[in-house]
């Protein structure tokens, strides 16, 4: 498979403003006295511009990092601790980023939607089956610009609607009039309306056939390209991150387990879960080799081995792993120190025990 | 358009069906009182009256049976139910088209406002949970639970004989000339106000529950995560979204129950002895009133079966993925 | 008479689209005392059906215990209720408690019949309508709703008014023959809903004879509606007996809590302000009512998870001030700031990979999207407290190596 690179030639992984910073968050469900701990301590910023893409299994927690930073995590999620910082919202003085978790239920409602928009995962059923698409176009609009008249926010639910590339005359239609994708790219229309600095995208493409995969993400780069906000890209789909984003986090049991450029984790993966990751999928070029998945089964978060998550599955396991908790980190090559750039990684290989094989230190 | 055949199929059915039934109910029952009353009042009914008393009850035995199911749909079409033995010399037409206007005052408001009101405090209470509206559910559950009828006696025991805020009985204060005039208006207010109260409260605790139980679906539903990360206030994300969704399957349940609501009511009117179908129906049987009881059953059922026309057209209004087909 | 459990029916109208049916969980064939035993747990259901066995001991037992012969009449002529007659007695001097002890019998003989005659009715209609579909289906269905349209009471009364001994089996069959057609709705949306889940096709696939998928795979995962749609039409017959009674349409002869009523209407209870007489008879029906109805909210929130409490008390989460919303996510912060020693998280190791133009009010030590931990350099003092609550080493031992590169 090749890495063609539909983002901006050179774009620099790690340059630009931070836009959306979460720190040492920590989720739960459950409000009883033993929740499911769901996040860890999970830290990750978010640049002007770029596109992030966060992978892992079902379960590891990639959707709930993101709604769990955008309070919309439904119960009974509970967020424990942790901030969520968001710079130039709309509720901000000056340079000075706010607290997602901190605010109050009005600052929250009037900078959501404007800052941080979400294409929910599923478009089937994130459309409101009695109202008509235009409709619910405009009230997002119309709940934030309110001097706006009912002239413009149609003319501008049609632009939003062409720009996806659907007719404008679909404005007066009900969503099961839709199919699949026209939903999909429906939300996607919502969720720029108010052209937000955020975009964040959770599974966009999982319930759609390879077609309409390539031409939803080629035109969400497209979009990006034009209008400048930065994306969260969600999925368990390695191989359609590697294509799209700049950067991408891999996760697994409630954290992050290495971060880094798309080309980084594609061909120099750092982490034995990358690694087994990668070659969960075929390649289309170069030689056939044997199709490895990862052994054993997703982790249970009511009941994570002690240490290192991963540690079950992993080919490389040392008895170090079971009783030290490995820490997201600078890798071992590169620069003693300091590792290499813009990339980090959770794992003891790289904490200096134990011999780091020779597929990770490609 | 499939959608509108099929409920109009059901409906006409429905109506041939309740039609058929009252046909054959007399013919199960004990002729006698009618061929007595004709009899004993021999020059005082008309000779197309006592044809029709004959078709009603199949008592000319020279006609097939078929002849005379034919004999019945003519007699109906053209508005003619009988004579009531009851209230000679008045048809029975003529008792129901002044008892009728009475029931579907107070039940239709009743029902009406209990349901709007039933529904809106189920959002309430389905939308923010573990509040202090979740008290209000054992109360009105309570209240369900208890038979109409003693609700009403209740009722009438403590407001009209305790304390007497109430009349205890009839539509009207009974002496006033019925007419547009304030005071029969004023009156009629106050002897249905009771009553209404009654329904009201016996049978709100389902609206309640109902919209409750599907407010809390419909909550968990993604398309209400999405209008509040809109950023939407939360007036028009409980009504516009929650609300607005959820109350589809009570409207298609509340046509359903009309059946059952209609019957909790006859017998409401009669502890109050509120001059309405019921009452009269009640006092139809008492008196073996075949014909009025036959017309009155008739009645009820097509106006059951019209409320139930008017809730699916608002179903359809309400729901555009029946507007469609596939 | 709005016993009829309007919460259950979500079924749509038969328009071809997809019904509303609940979604029941599949029964796992291993474990139903488990799943018997959660249901049981739910404080309302257990109410209910304490009270329920309260009124089944009542009816077992009413008739030996009760003082006097509710038909007995005495020269007390309507007493309050004093220390020789616990409720009062009649206009004819007879004992009210006796009444409504032997009434127990009665009104609960032919509810439960009534409710089994019924529901019988209903599954044998509802699930052949949904399991057949075609032709049968709609020939069902019409059928179900038919006798849904057609108002029950005046149709019983009018059958009933024309059997003058109607005693209890003959209203309890009448009853059973005119409320099935509730049931069979919702069992007919809940059978279209599994007959099209994958494990009725894979059967079907196996090539499992229809009547056994009937029998052991669909009836079932039908339990549930079953027992909620029995319950409700028990409740339903219950009310409308007490009413026959009350009517004076049902034989006077046999003692009900409807009968005590009629009496009392008859001779004007309520302007001679005999509350007695009536009040009690009421409570009973309205208690057994409630008792029915709570036993069906258990089988409710069974059914629909969602409805269920979400694992902590009202009061218990109004202590930690979460409120559980859509779209508002419930944030607290608790724990102890600690500064404890030995398991106090230490530091991620120092980050040269700090992001270049990461801006540096927010660094420090806090290394921005690479660091999992407290900080303990530079930046606020105090390691937060969210992170040392965090903690893994719930097996004790360290979660931090302490690295210092």
């Amino acid at each position: 498979m090749t890495v063609t690179d539909l983002s901006p030639a050179g774009a620099p992984t790690g340059t630009g403003k931070p836009v959306l910073e979460i720190r040492d968050l920590h989720v739960a469900y459950g409000y009883g006295p033993e929740p499911v701990r769901a996040l860890r301590g999970v830290n990750l910023t978010l640049h002007e511009g770029e596109v992030l893409g966060i992978a892992g299994e079902s379960g590891c927690g990639k959707s709930t990092l993101v709604y769990a930073a955008t309070r919309l995590l439904p119960p009974p999620g509970l967020i424990t601790g942790g901030e969520v910082l968001f710079h130039g919202g709309t509720g901000a003085t000056g340079d000075e980023p706010v607290d997602i978790l901190r605010m109050s239920d009005k600052e929250l409602r009037r900078s959501r939607w404007q800052d941080t928009a979400i294409v929910f995962q599923g478009a089937m059923n994130s459309l409101n089956p009695v109202y008509r698409v235009g409709k619910q176009l405009t009230d997002a609009i119309a709940a934030h610009r309110p001097g706006m008249s009912r002239f413009d926010r149609n003319e501008r639910a049609g632009e939003l609607l062409s720009m996806v590339g659907i007719a404008k005359d679909r404005i007066s239609a009900y969503p099961h009039q839709l199919s699949g994708g026209m939903r999909q790219r429906v939300m996607i229309a919502m969720a720029l309306a108010l052209e937000p600095k955020v975009l964040i995208m959770d599974e966009p493409t999982t319930a759609l056939d390879v077609v309409m995969q390539r031409q939803i993400v080629e035109q969400i780069i497209e979009l990006r390209d034009r209008l400048g906000f930065s994306v969260v890209f969600i999925t368990h789909d390695v191989s359609l991150l590697i294509e799209v984003a700049d950067r991408i986090a891999i996760m697994y049991a409630g954290e992050i387990v290495e971060q880094a450029s798309a080309s980084d984790v594609y061909r120099r993966p750092r982490h034995p879960y990358t690694h087994g990751l990668l070659n969960s999928f075929p390649p289309l070029h170069g030689p056939k080799r044997p199709l490895v998945g990862i052994p054993g089964s997703p982790p249970d978060l009511q009941a994570l081995p002690s240490g290192c998550p991963f540690r079950p599955r992993c080919a490389h396991v040392m008895d170090a792993c079971a009783e030290v908790h490995p820490a997201l980190g600078p890798t071992s090559l590169g620069l003693p120190g300091v590792g290499e750039p813009g990339r980090s990684v959770a794992c003891l290989l790289h904490e200096g025990q134990g011999e780091l094989p020779a597929e990770l230190r490609v | 358009m499939k959608y509108f055949l099929r409920r109009i199929v059901f409906y006409v059915i429905t109506a041939w069906a309740a039609i058929t039934i009252n046909f054959f109910i007399p013919r199960m029952m004990d002729g006698d009182p009618v061929s007595s009353f004709i009899n004993k009042n021999q020059g005082r009914i008309s000779s197309e009256a006592r044809e029709s008393l004959y078709v009603l009850f199949g008592l000319d035995s020279g006609a097939s049976l078929w002849e005379q199911y034919v004999d019945y749909w003519k007699m109906l079409f053209s508005g003619d139910l009988g004579l009531s033995i009851m209230l000679f010399p008045s048809t029975v037409s003529e008792v129901i088209a002044q008892a009728l206007p009475w029931t579907i005052g107070l039940v239709g408001i009743a029902t009406v406002i209990s349901f709007l009101l039933g529904s809106f405090l189920g959002v309430v209470i389905g939308w923010r949970r573990g509040s202090w509206a979740d008290g209000l559910l054992p109360i009105t559950t309570f209240f369900s639970s208890v038979p109409y009828f003693w609700l009403g006696l209740v009722a009438i025991m403590l407001f009209s004989v305790t304390w007497s805020i109430f009349p205890s009985s009839g539509a009207y204060q009974p002496g006033l000339v019925p007419g547009w005039s304030w005071e029969f208006i004023g009156s009629v207010i106050q002897h249905g106000t009771l009553p209404a109260i009654t329904i009201v409260l016996s049978s709100v605790a389902g609206w309640i529950l109902g919209m409750r139980n599907m407010t809390v679906t419909v909550t968990s539903e993604d398309y209400v995560t999405v209008a509040q990360a809109k950023g939407l206030s939360e007036r028009r994300v409980m009504f516009g979204y929650a609300a607005r969704n959820a109350i589809l399957p009570q409207v298609s349940g509340f046509a359903l129950s009309l059946g059952f609501i209609v019957s909790g009511t006859l017998v409401m009117e009669k502890v109050f002895s509120y001059q309405g179908v019921g009452f009269t129906l009640l006092q139809a049987i008492g008196a073996h009133d075949y014909p009025l009881m036959q017309g009155i059953f008739l009645m009820i059922t097509l106006s059951v079966l019209v409320a139930n026309i008017l809730a699916d057209l608002a179903y359809v209004v309400l729901d555009p993925r029946t507007r469609q087909e596939g | 008479m709005t016993g009829i459990p309007v919460q259950m029916d979500h079924a749509q109208l038969d328009n071809g689209a997809e019904p509303l049916a609940p979604e029941v969980p599949k029964r796992r064939k291993g474990s139903p005392k488990k799943q018997k035993l959660l249901f049981l747990r739910n404080g309302k259901s257990f109410t209910g059906l304490a009270i329920l066995g309260f009124f089944a001991i009542l009816a077992v037992i009413g008739p030996w215990i009760a003082p006097y012969d509710p038909s007995a009449m005495s020269s007390d002529i309507l007493q309050p209720p004093s220390g020789a007659h616990w409720l009062g007695t009649t206009h004819v001097g007879q004992d009210v408690f006796s009444q409504i002890l032997v009434g127990t019998r009665g009104v609960m003989i032919v509810g439960f019949i009534a409710g089994i005659g019924a529901t019988l009715l209903s599954i044998l209609v509802g699930v052949s309508a949904g399991f057949l579909g075609g032709v049968s289906d709609e020939l069902l269905s019409s059928l179900s709703n038919i006798f849904l349209v057609i108002p029950a009471l005046p149709l019983i009364i009018i059958v009933a008014g024309q059997l003058p001994d109607a005693g209890g089996l003959t209203v309890a069959l009448i009853l059973a023959a005119t409320s099935w057609a509730w049931g069979a709705r919702i069992l007919r949306a809940q059978t279209l809903s599994l007959r099209r889940r994958d494990f009725v096709e894979a059967a079907r696939a196996n090539g499992e004879s229809t009547w056994r998928i009937v029998w052991f795979e669909t009836l079932p995962n039908l339990t549930a509606i079953m027992a909620s749609s029995f319950v409700g039409t028990v409740t339903f017959a219950i009310l409308m007996q007490t009413t026959l009674a009350f009517i004076g349409v049902t034989s006077i002869s046999d003692w009900n809590w409807g009968t005590i009523l009629f009496w009392a209407e008859q001779q004007q209870a309520l302007s001679r302000g005999a509350w007695w007489w009536f009040v009690p008879a009421g409570l009973c029906i309205a208690m057994l009512g409630m008792a029915l109805t709570l036993i069906n909210f258990g089988i409710d929130e069974f059914v629909n998870p969602r409805l269920r409490s979400t694992g902590a008390s009202p009061r218990a989460l109004r202590k930690r001030r979460i409120s559980p919303r859509i779209g508002f996510t419930a944030v607290v912060r608790e724990g102890a700031p600690a500064s404890s020693g030995g398991s106090a998280t230490t530091t991620s190791r120092p980050d040269g990979a700090t992001r270049p133009g990461a801006s540096p009010a927010s660094t420090g030590a806090t290394s921005s999207g690479t660091g999992t931990s407290a900080t303990t350099t530079g930046g606020p003092g105090t390691p937060r407290p969210g992170t040392s609550h965090d903690d893994r080493d719930n097996d004790g031992t360290t979660t931090r190596k302490e690295s210092v590169r």
